[in-house]
């Protein structure tokens, strides 16, 4: 008998996304992605000074502020076709990828790891024997038999206690948790050691931004941060040297923990390596400029259709038409009027909802393509598309985090593993890798150029009579974000933001074809219906910008169970059984 | 004596914002000693660990749903505030209640937690509070200043 699962939002406010799957034979059959909630944030903007919605549009989404900030300002820079200087180029790449090795820490620790390590698990752990495994596969100076032997206590204190607190409700003890005890205690106390690793890169968007969770410092033209070398409360050789330090102890972080617990917990769960593909047309755009203009990128990026490195196909520049005039986004089955794929200068975002049709209307999220069809996006995206442009450091780490996962293994993981749920973490792990890299390089390429006596960094836009348009992309954590601005005499005049989990959210698009997420739960396993671990491990894998909740349904429509999922921890799980 | 003062919301859904007008408004009447900081939060998660580890006292404002009349202000301490946290309506609840709970493994909760809550009235887009929610707003703002002062740092505004 087939069952339909629903992840469904805890209320329409607070949950954004809903998964709904049929399940046949402990297999999903079909699957619908819904995004609960309407973002109008686009009308906001209208009639205003274009100079303002980056901080205003960076207010989008609690999870991700700064990269709005970012493509708002290079939408409008396009739209001027105006250049900023390097050092303003500089900065903000470093509060880009600051922002981008936090986030993967905290997506890979903190809201994901718990999919796969059993917390309770480790409290049969061997320390010891944690040690050796863990001496065996990385020098890291947090892997003694001591650290673990403390974890394990302190654990065992909240667990005796009661109080479990943030881990709390996880799916432990579920058929589908592989690890060891000993992993299992790996895992947990490099989530707590992340928890301290993850504050240095949030310091660092923290000095170079002014201020966090949102920061102060972007404006249209440049940044706004004053550099004087010996001055007091601008960015100075005291604060640099600060800067310098956490990106050491990040680099240090991300190359001997977090690459080698993605390899090691994923070479226990190689099944993983067949589930969760997807859709196999993978795009992102090149970033970090180096130039004014946006011309040349530190890291590349394009379009890598049906997986084949042999077809990728790059994108070279800030408005570069190849990615201008490919994307398009389709209403058909999203509450919004209209009818035919539009593109984004031309979007409307005029609202008419229905209910939930399994065949109509059912999301919020509208369904963007690319040269016409659906595209995954994401640090997968970002890792096939610099391997096949030939990034040294991206085929260095690709390789690692693959022979590392073989000899866990015992067996041979090839490239083509990476097309899958598990794959996706261990791409993130290896952008992660890359990004930290360039943390360091963009901070010597900005002191340098400081040191040449250069300190300029704001040019004064200047706005034309008349309507321009531009496109600002930024390759995000999450992958893909363009914003889209019509300017008319100054003032805002259209305004759309496509953001990464739009693409891999979407609904159905104009031929009726699924979505990343649809396509990528078709048959994934579910062992027990009551508790979908695995359907949540596939849509944790994209790092979700949402909170969701699972309502299980009986075939005759009547809820058996609800699991409240939130993306951060299990620890908001509840009501079982209501 | 180190005091966070964090307000939290979307503003650009009305009254989803009122926790962080509270705060800018607050920064606007009164003059602060170093001990207290204030902390646009918007609607984030573990960006906020650091700022919230290890202080003596920690005051949330925030839009909360508890079923009263809109504008209404509710105020809950300590251990009277995770039940709510858990039934509220606001896009950023994931978020807040783990960082709180991440901060009690880490032994770094705040000794002590008040909440001031606001029941919305719109939560539209818009970047605008509804009438109703901007005449409480001086009387949250009031009434944070208050906690401040109770705590034993005086504050003056303006």
């Amino acid at each position: 008998m087939s069952k339909r699962i629903t992840i469904d939002p805890i209320t329409r406010i607070e949950g954004h996304l809903r998964i709904d799957c049929e399940i046949d034979g402990g297999k999903v059959k079909k699957a619908w992605a819904s995004g609960q909630m309407w973002r109008g944030v686009e009308q906001i903007l209208l009639g205003r000074d274009p100079r303002d919605a980056w901080a205003i549009t960076q207010r989008i989404c609690g999870v991700c502020t700064t990269v709005h900030a970012i493509a708002s300002v290079r939408a409008v820079e396009n739209a001027l076709d105006m250049e900023i200087p390097v050092n303003a180029q500089y900065i903000r790449n470093l509060i880009i990828l600051a922002h981008a090795v936090h986030d993967h820490i905290v997506h890979f620790y903190h809201l994901s790891a718990l999919d796969w390590v059993d917390v309770v698990s480790a409290l049969k752990a061997d320390p010891a024997k944690t040690a050796q495994l863990a001496e065996s596969l990385s020098t890291w100076k947090g892997n003694s038999r001591h650290e673990f032997a403390a974890v394990k206590d302190r654990l065992a204190g909240f667990v005796g206690g009661g109080q479990l607190g943030v881990f709390a409700n996880g799916y432990w003890g579920h058929p589908a948790m592989k690890l060891t005890p000993e992993v299992n205690l790996l895992a947990v106390s490099h989530y707590l050691q992340a928890l301290d690793i993850q504050r240095k890169a949030n310091k660092v968007v923290a000095i170079l931004g002014s201020k966090t969770p949102h920061i102060q410092n972007v404006a249209v033209g440049g940044v706004a941060n004053s550099i004087n070398p010996d001055g007091q409360s601008v960015l100075n050789v005291e604060r640099l040297m600060a800067v310098k330090g956490w990106i050491d102890e990040l680099a240090d972080f991300v190359h001997n923990v977090y690459l080698v617990d993605v390899a090691a917990i994923g070479a226990f769960y190689a099944d993983w390596t067949g589930y969760g593909a997807g859709i196999m047309d993978y795009l992102s755009v090149p970033d970090l400029p180096l130039d004014g203009k946006g011309t040349q990128f530190a890291l590349p990026g394009g379009y890598v259709p049906g997986g084949d490195l042999t077809k990728f196909k790059p994108i070279t520049r800030f408005g570069d038409p190849y990615f201008k005039d490919g994307v398009e986004e389709s209403s058909k089955h999203a509450w919004y009027k209209g009818s035919g794929p539009l593109h984004p200068f031309k979007g409307e975002t005029d609202p008419e909802y229905t209910d939930f049709q399994d065949n109509g209307k059912y999301s919020w999220v509208k369904s963007p393509t690319f040269l016409g069809k659906p595209a995954q996006v994401g640090p997968l995206a970002r890792v096939l598309a610099m391997a096949a442009a030939k990034h040294a450091p991206t085929l260095k780490y690709l390789t690692q985090v693959l022979d590392t996962a073989s000899t866990v293994a015992g067996t041979k993981i090839p490239l083509a593993a990476v097309h899958s749920t598990i794959g996706r973490h261990a791409a993130r792990a290896v952008s992660c890798s890359v990004q930290v890299d360039e943390l360091d390089n963009m901070w010597h390429r900005l002191v340098d150029n400081i040191g040449k006596g250069d300190v300029h960094t704001f040019n004064k836009p200047e706005f034309p009579k008349g309507e321009v348009e531009g496109v600002g992309f930024h390759e995000a954590p999450r992958g893909v974000l363009s914003h889209w601005v019509v300017i008319d005499n100054g003032k805002i005049k259209n305004y759309q933001a496509v953001v990464p989990t739009t693409w891999n959210a979407a609904p159905r698009n104009e031929n009726d074809q699924p979505g990343p997420y649809e396509m990528s739960l078709l048959n994934n396993p579910v062992a027990d219906p009551e508790r979908p671990l695995e359907v949540l491990r596939t849509v944790h894998s994209f790092d979700p910008c949402l909170a969701c909740a699972v309502h299980v349904l009986d075939v005759d429509g009547s809820q058996k169970s609800t699991v409240l999922a939130g993306c951060f921890s299990p620890s908001n799980q509840c009501e079982i059984g209501s | 004596m180190r005091i966070v003062v964090l307000g939290v919301g979307n503003i650009l859904l009305t009254d989803e914002g009122v926790g962080v007008r509270a705060i800018e408004e607050l920064g606007r009447r009164y003059q602060l000693p170093p001990e207290v900081e204030l902390i646009d939060g918007g609607t984030s998660a573990m960006e906020l660990l650091d700022d919230l580890a290890n202080c003596d006292l920690l005051i949330i404002a925030d839009c909360v749903r508890a079923g009263k009349a809109p504008g209404d202000l509710l105020r809950l301490k300590d251990e009277e505030i995770p039940a709510l946290f858990r039934t509220k309506l606001s896009p950023h609840q994931v978020g807040l209640p783990d960082v709180l709970a991440t901060l009690v493994i880490t032994h770094e909760a705040p000794t002590h937690t008040v909440l001031f809550g606001v029941e919305p009235e719109s939560l539209a887009t818009s970047m605008s509070l509804t009438p109703v929610v901007g005449a409480t707003l001086p009387h949250l703002v009031d009434a944070i200043a208050q906690e401040i002062i109770a705590a034993g740092v005086p504050i003056t505004p303006c």
